[in-house]
């Protein structure tokens, strides 16, 4: 049997992260145990080393992210992986990669929170995710993928992006997409132009410049400065890489709008309420940190009425009550991780007819 | 007719989520004995580390604090100090305590802090599913260690009960089995001893249990109790390593 | 096209190697697929359970509130889940572990297979699970023999490709039992 590159492949989402990590060419590894991502550096730990990479079982998180810091300023394409109590760990060493311009990528397969929470699967740690999570005020590129195949893409997309803006970059996933298996193409890595990488610590020979990789800015200005080149980033990123998913939207009186797996439970849902004649649409941003803030703005020019649905009490909400008109209104359904079990298309569907409503023709000038 | 088997009091009567031939569950008996034989049940305060053992709550009859994952040390020091006239003890596992927690451990048993430590060392993370532990064997093959410890590069297992006994804080350190009525027998006597230094407040006392974890060896309780004995003792010398007070 | 399957058991009933070998035999047919196990509190108390779902196009949601057929290997799962499946859907049976005398499912066509006996006749048991799959094809019409066949290579590993012959038949038979 002849098999070409476009044959497909039947993997969990955490597989999916880690066969996309190796085809984009990470090379180290760092990680420590925790459910429900362990696939992820089970697999690499298999896998990494045949192929001249380097798997480290960290002592743990705070370990695991300063060794990627390490890895990173060695000039290597390098990944770690957690879930809620370790992405709170590797918030120190993403705060020094973030002020060091340092890329990496982190990849958060979340679990339920505060604490030692549990494992059910939760979308509560968008906030963290998208505000920088540590100290010292500053962003990262946030992915929200919805599937197996975007658990893939998107983890190789991450590193080209952090190489590109020369900051960490995290695949924001939940547990079901994490844990699910699906069909996916083992796409190659994209051949993307990438900024030669000059501020690498190599060993310095005669006559070259000294590369030092820190975060301490006590000259006169110098910090002031690194934040408004950051924030003029952050704009770049903004107006250049936002990606999302519509469905529907044109002629919507109601736009549903989620992400990650309740994005994909909410389209079904979506697609029963168009079968029952409701004009409905979705929005499902993928980029959560730059946020398609434009597209929101844009579409509540016209559709005055969101439906925002979360594994969480709404957290996202925030960023899409900032981003649409101010006369559009944003309604919230949240099931917080717990309740044992996830939501149905059935039940978002019954959401959706509560807050459908359909405004009069002449309000709409 | 005299009963020879009862519950201490200090147990719940409850079943345990241990799987089959898992010897936490005779860890915390005896702790549990220990507890009830100094009568200070209702002056302890136990520390549950992350880890199969989390549930510490649910089987002892005691309060307890959960501490995240490897700072077990750090939350019973606070405790302790806060309450000097508790008796306060941590029970964690090896991932816990030797790696994530090596840090708290470490300052903890240097400090001399008058605690009372449990370590169930299993040789690899059992709530996780079987990876590699600071203490899995060289050459033991783990989920996250396919190809079997590689001394070279994942260092070699750490041996706590002789590393703490180095520093001088701690006051009492010993290694224990319980894969045997001998060693069960044991095992009690110096967990007693463990909390005896506490009640005399004699300083920082620590236990090393060297523990079967059946499910993810993928061994049945049989084996897995002979593996106790083939692999683990060998590497793991079962002994009393510090007693300064000669308890 | 969209096709959608729950299965569940108790562990040890091999819904879990059902649920992929219909997602194998799903994509060889060149559909997308979807596979969702149970998980974290649904997983507790040796349930096993898990949706498939495939379609030409976009799966949709993973998961699945009233699915149009449902496979129920044993009576907890009868009891909890029989009651979910969609009106004009199918609810698959294990009659050899499963009393359904008395529960009235109105809108739902059920179908009774004695899935341990025939597995039993067919020399193993634990090919209950193979009876299952078998059913399913036969009532649901969504995959060919030929492709469950194929898919038997992919869910099973290299080690037990010996037993793929007895797997087919054992499929066949449970085909059978629901034509009757
Ligand atoms: C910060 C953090 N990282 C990882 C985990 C996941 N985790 C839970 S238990 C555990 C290890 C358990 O192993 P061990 O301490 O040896 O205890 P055992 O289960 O073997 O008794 C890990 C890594 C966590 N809860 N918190
Ligand atoms: S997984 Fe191992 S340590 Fe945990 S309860 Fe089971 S046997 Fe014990
Ligand atoms: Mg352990």
């Amino acid at each position: 049997m002849q098999t070409t590159a476009a044959e497909k492949i039947f993997v969990k989402g955490n597989e999916a992260v880690a066969m996309a990590a190796i085809e984009a060419g990470c090379r180290c590894y760092f990680g420590y145990p925790i459910t429900p991502q362990s696939d992820i550096p089970e697999y690499l730990s298999r896998e990494l080393p045949g192929r001249g990479g380097e798997f480290i079982q960290a002592e743990s998180e705070i370990g695991a992210i300063n060794m990627l810091l390490g890895a990173s300023a060695a000039g290597t394409r390098a990944m770690t992986s957690s879930s809620g109590p370790g992405i709170s760990l590797k918030q120190e060493g993403i705060s020094y990669m973030a002020g060091s311009e340092l890329p990496g990528v982190i990849v958060d397969i979340m679990r339920a929170g505060p604490g030692l929470g549990g494992i059910d699967a939760s979308q509560a740690d968008y906030w963290q995710a998208t505000r920088g999570g540590g100290h010292g005020g500053y962003r990262i590129i946030v992915l929200a993928p919805a599937s197996v195949q975007e658990m893939y893409d998107l983890t190789m997309l991450a590193f080209d992006l952090s190489d590109i803006y020369r900051m960490p970059a995290m695949v924001l996933a939940d547990s079901v997409v994490g844990q699910m298996k699906e069909s996916v193409t083992p796409n190659p890595r994209p051949q993307v132009a990438l900024p030669a990488k000059e501020w690498v610590v190599r060993g310095r020979s005669e006559g070259e410049p000294q590369n030092v990789v820190k975060s301490l800015y006590l000259g006169d200005g110098e910090m002031e400065a690194f934040h408004w080149k950051m924030q003029a980033r952050y704009q770049e990123l903004a107006d250049n890489e936002c990606r999302w998913e519509e469905a529907q939207t044109s002629d919507a009186e109601l736009i549903v709008t989620a992400f990650g797996s309740t994005a994909r439970i909410a389209k079904t849902a979506v697609a029963m309420a168009r079968e029952a004649g409701m004009k409905v649409g979705l929005m499902r941003p993928i980029t959560l940190f730059p946020f398609p803030r434009k597209t929101f703005a844009s579409l509540s020019e016209r559709c005055k009425l969101f439906l925002d649905i979360e594994l969480s009490t709404g957290q996202m909400i925030d960023d899409v009550r900032l981003s649409v008109a101010r006369d559009a209104d944003v309604a919230f359904y949240g099931r917080p991780p717990g309740a044992g079990s996830l939501p149905t298309p059935e039940e978002l569907f019954e959401q959706i007819k509560k807050n459908y409503r359909v405004r009069p023709e002449q309000s709409r000038i | 007719m005299k009963q020879v088997f009862t519950r201490p009091e200090s147990l719940k009567n409850v079943a345990t989520h241990f799987c089959p031939g898992c010897h936490h569950g005779s860890v915390h008996r005896l702790v549990a004995e220990a507890l009830d034989e100094f009568g200070i049940r209702s002056q302890t305060i136990g520390v549950a580390s992350v880890g199969c053992s989390v549930f510490l709550y649910g089987y002892f009859d005691i309060d307890v604090i959960e501490a995240p994952h490897g700072r077990a040390p750090a939350v019973a020091t606070g405790a302790k100090r806060a309450r000097p006239d508790r008796i306060v003890f941590t029970y964690q596992g090896d991932g816990d305590l030797a790696a994530i927690g090596m840090s708290e451990i470490i300052h903890s048993a240097n400090r001399g802090e008058d605690i009372t430590v449990i370590f169930v060392n299993n040789t690899t993370y059992g709530m996780t599913g079987g990876q590699m532990a600071p203490t899995t064997l060289p050459g033991q093959k783990t989920s996250t260690s396919p190809y079997g410890r590689d001394v070279s590069k994942d260092g070699a297992p750490f041996k706590m009960a002789e590393l703490l006994s180095n520093l001088d804080g701690v006051a009492f350190s010993a290694r224990v089995a319980l894969n045997s009525p001998r060693n069960v027998l044991n095992a009690k006597k110096m967990i007693k001893t463990a909390f005896r230094y506490q009640v005399e407040k004699k300083g920082f006392s620590f236990i090393e249990a060297l523990a079967s974890c059946p499910t993810n060896w993928g061994m049945n309780p049989l084996d897995a109790n002979q593996r106790v004995s083939d692999e683990m003792i060998p590497y793991f010398p079962l002994g009393v390593y510090k007693n300064t007070a000669q308890l | 096209m969209r096709y959608d399957v729950f299965f569940a058991g108790y562990g040890g009933q091999g819904v879990l190697l059902a649920g992929n070998l219909l997602s194998y035999a799903a994509i060889h047919e060149g559909k997308n697929v979807s596979f969702f196990p149970a998980y974290g509190v649904e997983k507790r108390g040796g349930a096993a359970m898990c949706t498939v779902v495939f379609a030409d196009g976009d799966t949709g949601s993973p998961v699945v509130g009233n699915p149009s057929v449902s496979v129920l290997l044993n009576q907890l799962s009868f009891d909890k889940y029989s009651v979910k499946v969609k009106q004009g859907g199918v609810c698959i049976v294990n009659s050899s572990l499963v009393e359904t005398d008395g529960v009235e499912l109105p809108g739902v066509e059920v179908v009774l297979v004695p899935m341990n006996q025939i597995a039993l006749d067919m020399g193993d048991v634990r090919m209950v699970n193979m009876v299952a799959c078998g059913a399913y094809m036969e009532k649901s019409g969504a995959l060919k023999s030929a492709s469950l066949e194929a898919a038997l290579k992919k869910a099973l590993p290299e080690r037990n490709h010996k037993l793929i012959p007895a797997n087919v038949k054992a499929m066949e038979a449970g085909a059978r039992a629901v034509r009757g």
